[in-house]
């Protein structure tokens, strides 16, 4: 799956591509190894790396290969429809012995130890579940897997799923079947010390976060694709912002975010993803129109702008000054 | 294997007067018998363990609700009203804490905080021109009273009922003592006059309870669903508050260094309210029922048995906290405490009881440069849950 949203970048590591498969209809794999022949450092189930792509994008793919592994790191990625590049420059550009551009593993997606787990994947959502049920299954967790699709021709890892773990705990609904996956009924009992790891479109992460609401608070953990990806902001002048509990104001210049300005100045955010995804540096906004550029808040709350996400958010074009509880 | 031991004896009764009146003396005698123990006076098991009442509060499937949170059995012996979402287990749980949850969450909690604060201004005001002033019924008694029903857009008419009703439903928790008794002493006019307000017709259009009745439109839950939700919120979302509240000020007034920390840092009140409520947990217990027999804490609790959950002793639970676990400290981190319950079952209303006590907190500490103790505070006797009558106070108002 893919995560569009920027973040400061770590070390980078050179990789050249093993080997490419069609892994599904629109979905390729790419097993990529380090250029210099070393291991890749350790990564939990539910880890990412940002894909430096040679056309200036970087985009962020789950990691799918065995985390005992370190030799290689395998990706998947799906053509999307509405592409602005990221997925279509990879499927038309990428091949074995192409050289790529890595960041080290990071995880906004890890899995919490509990006694049993139920996963949930729409089409390529599966990636980051592949390592996490193998994680579950090691330590002998009792889980589920419900693995929805358009069809079976669509889905990555189908056949080698379910025949490691069988077909009851590999439950396959393609709705070409008329076998769609029925979340509600999947969602209909809650279990205890069981946790929900869901990831696949918006929508089905939507209508899983509804139905969770009737779950343990805390039991649902999802990852999002981000629909529309984050372009560039409109807003390229620095802003200022000042925190409001101190009076301190910082300037946030074009290439960096709020996030990091406030804590060059010495204040501190409560953060934690710092890609707008986990919703940890919720900040009330007291002054100042913000530009959301986050995929937590609704567009209810995007619309009352009374909070903002500082970690991927900026000052609206015309806004030269965000006055933020902080 | 681990190996299993018939529980400790405990002779003492949980409900008796003196118990009820200071429960730490009790409740440290209770934990010195085990974390599990076997309760000869109402013949129940008593949970004290952070760990043990942990897992109590987690494993919803063997420790279940519908059996009711007092002490009989409610699937056998009937119950005094129809059961709340707080006395059902999964599925039937599942939709209503769904309609409950869709309605109460950091977002539209987020949008209280201005029609909140106003009341809380005018109160605290009004106690500047005072030198003395009780915590509880002069504060504590007035706010949330004020500021959540119209939350959940209740009419004027019947509010004094809330109160009452809401002490009815916790000491129905306890045993049927005096304490019952004289809760229930008008219990039928009060009960009546509550579900009429829990009623669509009697709710406004833009409240939380009109839109928990917007669930029925899209077959969520049923209209008596609906109002069995209204109900929870107004049996729950007033006493524990104020009691919240007062206990709040009762643990801070003892700690004058830590009220001009969090005079220099009012932001800290957050974290103050959520160490206070460790250390003196409005909601101090409730039952459960063992649906399969199970060990916990290495005592086998047999199918049918109930269990006494003594959040208040968890809270306070030196394994947990360390040595100093019955002191409130600016500095730990109270993270984890079960004051407002933990996993399926815990309480929705939580981030309108914290925005409450926040805004409260912050309009003291905005106008009071010391807050003390007049005198010592005099606890309200109930069955399960932990306040005080009288909390009085001495303070200097910013001149």
């Amino acid at each position: 799956m893919t995560l569009t949203a920027p973040s400061k970048a770590p070390a980078t590591i050179d990789t050249v591509i093993d080997s490419v498969d069609r892994a599904a209809d629109e979905v390729v794999t790419l097993v990529l190894r380090r250029t210099d022949g070393a291991n890749f450092p350790a990564w939990e189930p539910g880890a990412h790396v940002d894909v430096h792509l040679e056309n200036g994008l970087i985009r962020q793919y789950s990691l799918c290969s065995p985390t005992a592994d370190r030799s290689t790191l395998q990706i998947g990625v799906l053509r999307t429809p509405d592409s602005r590049g990221g997925s279509a420059f990879v499927h038309d550009n990428l091949w074995p012995g192409t050289e790529l551009t890595i960041s080290a593993p990071r995880n906004n997606f890890p899995l919490v130890k509990s006694r049993k787990y139920m996963f949930i994947a729409g089409g390529i959502g599966i990636t980051p579940i592949i390592p996490m049920m193998e994680a579950a299954e090691a330590a002998g967790k009792e889980w589920v897997l419900h693995y929805g699709g358009r069809s079976r021709t669509s889905m990555a890892f189908l056949d080698e799923l379910v025949t490691k773990y069988g077909p009851e705990k590999i439950r396959i609904y393609a709705n070409d079947e008329d076998n769609m996956l029925d979340l509600t009924q999947v969602l209909a009992m809650p279990r205890a010390h069981m946790l929900v790891y869901a990831c696949g479109p918006g929508g089905m992460l939507n209508a899983i976060e509804d139905l969770c609401m009737g779950w343990p608070p805390g039991a649902l953990h999802i990852e999002r694709f981000v629909a529309t990806e984050l372009g560039a902001a409109a807003n390229s002048e620095p802003f200022e912002v000042e925190l409001a509990q101190t009076g301190t104001t910082v300037t946030v210049q074009p290439d960096e975010t709020i996030v990091d300005a406030v804590e060059q100045a010495g204040a501190r955010v409560l953060s934690s993803c710092r890609a707008g995804v986990c919703g940890t540096c919720e900040t009330r906004i007291i002054a100042g129109e913000p530009e959301h550029r986050d995929a937590v808040l609704t567009e209810e709350d995007k619309a009352a702008g009374e909070v903002m996400l500082p970690c991927v958010s900026r000052a609206a074009a015309g806004c030269s000054r965000l006055v933020l509880d902080l | 294997m681990t190996t299993t031991i018939e529980p400790a004896v405990f002779t003492e009764d949980p409900f008796d007067e003196a118990a009820l009146k200071d429960p730490y003396p009790f409740l440290q005698r209770l934990r010195e018998t085990g974390p599990v123990s076997y309760l000869e006076a109402t013949g129940s098991y008593a949970i004290v363990g952070y760990d043990e009442v942990y897992e109590v509060l987690m494993d919803f499937e063997t420790f279940i609700s519908s059996g009711g949170l007092g002490p009989h059995d409610i699937r056998k012996d009937e119950a005094w009203r129809p059961p709340s979402i707080l006395e059902s287990d999964p599925p039937i749980h599942t939709v209503m804490r769904r309609a409950l949850t869709g309605v109460i969450n950091p977002s539209t909690v987020r949008a209280l905080r201005e029609p909140f604060t106003a009341p809380a201004v005018e109160i605290v005001n009004d106690l500047t021109q005072f030198d003395r002033f009780d915590a509880v019924t002069d504060l504590a008694e007035k706010y949330p009273i004020r500021v959540f029903p119209d939350a959940v857009g209740l009419p004027q008419e019947g509010r004094e009922h809330l109160l009452p009703y809401g002490n009815m439903v916790f000491n129905a928790f306890g045993p049927e003592n005096y304490i019952y008794q004289q809760a229930f002493a008008e219990g039928d006019a009060h009960s009546a006059a509550v579900m009429k307000l829990c009623q669509r017709e009697s709710l406004d259009d833009s409240g939380f309870g009109a839109k928990i009745y917007e669930r029925i439109n899209d077959g969520l839950i049923t209209e008596e669903q609906a109002a069995l939700l209204v109900r929870a919120l107004l049996s729950a979302g007033v006493d524990t508050t104020i009691f919240g509240i007062g206990n709040t000020l009762s643990v801070l007034a003892r700690y004058p260094e830590a009220w001009q920390r969090l005079r220099e840092n009012p932001s800290m009140a957050k974290f103050a309210i959520d160490e206070a409520l460790r250390v003196e947990s409005p909601f101090q217990k409730f039952h459960r029922t063992v649906a399969t027999a199970t060990t916990l804490g290495g005592v086998d609790l047999p199918e049918g048995a109930k269990v006494l959950v003594f959040v208040g002793a968890a809270n306070r639970d030196p394994a947990k906290w360390g040595d100093d676990a019955a002191e409130f400290s600016l500095d730990r981190s109270s993270s984890g405490h079960v004051a407002f319950g933990m996993g399926l079952h815990q309480c929705v209303g939580q981030p309108i009881a914290r925005l409450e006590m926040e805004i409260v907190l912050q309009q003291l500490l905005e106008k009071f440069e010391t807050l003390e103790l007049a005198d010592e505070p005099v606890p309200f006797i109930h069955n399960v849950l932990r306040g005080f009558e009288s909390v009085p106070l001495k303070v200097s108002p910013k001149r």
